[in-house]
């Protein structure tokens, strides 16, 4: 039919180019997805995969069960398929393209479900399509009862091979689809987009399609980088996301690219997305223990550090450590929050106030005692501290340990050189 | 049917029986603290709720025994929106294991009360410290159960204008700074009335260097 003739018919048509290479493209990645249910996949193009499930059966809960998690992986990405099982891969391929969602276990079988097939499932050329109209044979049962050597003579003999392939009577081998040791995957958009939440949707897409990859390569991904592209001139953006530990959980990937996402600002309308797996590491299963574990595994620590981190900034959560200087402002420090990691040395080892101020507090002064809170009573015996003429921040300061009337235990200290006021520093808490 | 009988039967319930919490306690380290709270200790699956009139009286080292003790375990130890630095030296001179201490500094109230439930529900760490701006039954209740399932001891300060609510948490302690101490009332426990109030000698400064005329004198770095 031609398009005006269609266009006639149907008010409403899209008409979409066909566009060959990006199906094979997506058929390809559709193969290295469908990795995580079986380790031989092979590519039937333009339109199928074949998935060998012999193995797999079991550890999937048995065929119906596996068949639906494929039909709903497959609807997350955003395709539909039909899909057949059968003992040889040809009649699987001609049982699917048919329709019906059959089921065939044993090799026995396969010529009572093959018989119904419509002819047109085998795919015949223009020549054989018009013999066989001809002959009169519309189903495959009809060739099957007829003898193969005049089938071959009229038809070819690949006729015959292929019915006997799909019979079972002879092996077929299929070459297995090897994903490549890359990830790149993209999503171009219908139409340029602003929303976050449009534009995670596609990301977790193609997020989904890595998490089926990195099963099927038993590996895990430590750092991703998102590019998203905008109409030329602008620039696209480039999200790059580091991970603590290596993951291959879409949940977590997809909540890590989320909080991302919400806080980054977009210069122009996104119109396509692309993924690039960077760093790739080979991660086997863990190995569930048969008894409760008593607390979470050590790859939760991991993921609930990042989320905090990706939620708050990446300054914002860390441990501490002390370092070896007598200024006590400078005798801790930030570390990044990763365990086991060495505390620093001591050097001063007489008590130290637990909470410390980030800023020391100006105080009143009256009768030549600081005041904070009422007047403070100083406990006899101070510490005088003079150091950091090194680095420009030197301090000489007297510290003492004051009472508050109300019995608060405070550390004050008075300045030895300029105005020597005294400054609130820390409280014995 | 005599006293006994009634006594064991199950129907009787008795007022000063506790049940140890669900999840264990840890040990607080003072001795007449522990004896009044159920299981002996801070409760290691729950909420904690400290009331103080302002912050410096006390309260962490009423926490450190049994922060070091949990330190030397294998979670982590989080400090949520501290009001002032915990100082480093300090807490590892109380025992504290300083490669478990984590801090967390959120911006913004909603992103502090959501660390805080992210944090006791990970279960990735022994004990949290948050002190939240604002939390009211329902963020407490919320915590309560964020604690339970990750199995961690929450603790959350809070002004003692508070006292007179109702809380859900399940151990309520208010404090009270006394001279050379610190007095601990319990307003709330489970399995047990009110009790208190406690009064706990805390050595929370020593002297600092020897009286004036001593020989010895700590020599710091001098200006040349």
């Amino acid at each position: 039919m031609a398009l005006n003739a269609a266009q006639a018919c149907v008010a409403m048509l899209r008409v979409t180019a066909h566009d060959a290479q990006a199906e094979r493209e997506a058929l390809a990645r559709l193969a290295a997805w469908a990795g995580q249910y079986t380790p031989v996949v092979s590519l039937a193009p333009p339109q199928a995969l074949l998935l060998e499930v012999a193995g797999s059966r079991r550890l999937f809960g048995g065929d119906s069960n596996l068949r639906e998690q494929v039909r709903q992986g497959l609807a997350e990405l955003g395709f539909t398929a039909r899909s057949a099982l059968a003992p040889t891969p040809l009649a699987a391929l001609w049982l699917a393209r048919a329709g019906g969602e059959a089921r065939v276990t044993r090799t026995a079988q396969l010529a009572a479900a093959l018989a119904p097939l419509p002819l047109a499932a085998l795919e015949p050329d223009a020549r054989q399509g018009a013999l066989l109209a001809a002959m009169g044979l519309g189903r495959l049962g009809d060739c099957l009862r007829l003898p193969r050597a005049g089938l071959a003579q009229r038809l070819g003999p690949e006729w015959v091979l292929a019915l006997d392939r799909a019979l079972g009577r002879l092996p077929d081998p299929r070459p297995a689809y090897t994903p490549p040791l890359a990830f790149t995957t993209e999503l171009n958009l219908p139409a340029p987009v602003t929303d976050s939440s449009v534009l995670l949707f596609g990301l977790h897409r193609l997020v989904i399609e890595l998490g089926g990859f990195l099963r099927a390569r038993q590996a895990a991904v430590q750092a991703l980088s998102v590019t998203l592209a905008h109409r030329r001139p602008v620039p696209p953006t480039a999200l790059r996301l580091t991970l603590v530990a290596p993951t291959r959980d879409v949940a977590h990937l997809t909540g890590l690219l989320r909080e991302r996402l919400e806080r980054l600002a977009l210069p122009a309308p996104v119109e396509a997305l692309a993924l690039d797996a960077e760093t790739l590491c080979l991660l086997p299963d863990a190995n569930l223990a048969l008894f409760a574990a008593a607390h979470a595994p050590p790859a939760a620590a991991a993921e609930w550090l990042e989320r905090l981190q990706a939620r708050l900034g990446r300054e914002a959560v860390h441990g501490l450590k002390r370092v070896a200087d007598h200024r006590p402002e400078y005798a801790w420090a930030h570390r990044p929050p990763v365990p086991g990691a060495p505390g620093g040395i001591a050097i001063d080892t007489v008590r130290r106030p637990l909470w410390l101020l980030p800023a020391p507090l100006a105080l009143a002064e009256r009768d030549g005692r600081p005041v904070w809170d009422g007047a403070l009573t100083l406990e006899p015996g101070r510490e005088r501290i003079e150091a950091g003429w090194w680095d420009d921040r030197d301090i000489a300061r007297d510290y003492f340990v004051a009472t508050t009337a109300t019995g608060t235990r405070l550390w004050v200290y008075r300045e030895l050189t300029g105005a020597r006021g005294w400054f609130l520093h820390g409280l014995f808490a | 049917m005599n006293l006994q009988d009634l006594m064991q039967g199950a129907e009787v319930w008795r007022g000063n029986g506790f049940l140890p919490p669900a999840g264990g306690a840890t040990a607080s380290g003072f001795a007449a603290l522990d004896a009044l709270l159920p299981g002996g200790g801070w409760p290691a699956a729950a909420l904690t709720e400290i009331l103080l009139p302002r912050a410096g009286i006390g309260e962490l080292s009423l926490m450190m025994p049994a922060l070091a003790a949990l330190s030397r375990g294998d979670r982590w130890l989080a400090f949520v929106a501290p009001p002032y630095i915990p100082y480093a030296p300090a807490l590892a001179a109380a025992g504290v294991d300083l490669s478990r201490v984590l801090m967390i500094h959120p911006r913004s109230r909603g992103d502090a009360l959501w660390a805080l439930e992210q944090t006791l529900r990970a279960g990735t760490c022994g004990a949290v410290l948050a002190w939240p701006a604002l939390a009211d039954t329902t963020v407490l209740r919320r915590l309560q159960r964020a604690a339970e399932v990750g199995e961690c001891l929450g603790v959350v300060f809070r002004s003692a204008l508070h006292a007179v609510a109702a809380s859900p948490a399940a151990l309520r302690l208010k404090l009270v700074p006394e001279e050379a101490g610190l007095g601990v009332e319990i307003l709330k426990r489970r399995g047990g009335w009110p009790a208190g109030p406690v009064r706990l000698e805390m050595d929370r400064a020593v002297a600092v260097s020897a009286p004036a005329g001593s020989g010895a004198r700590r020599l710091h770095a001098r200006r040349p």
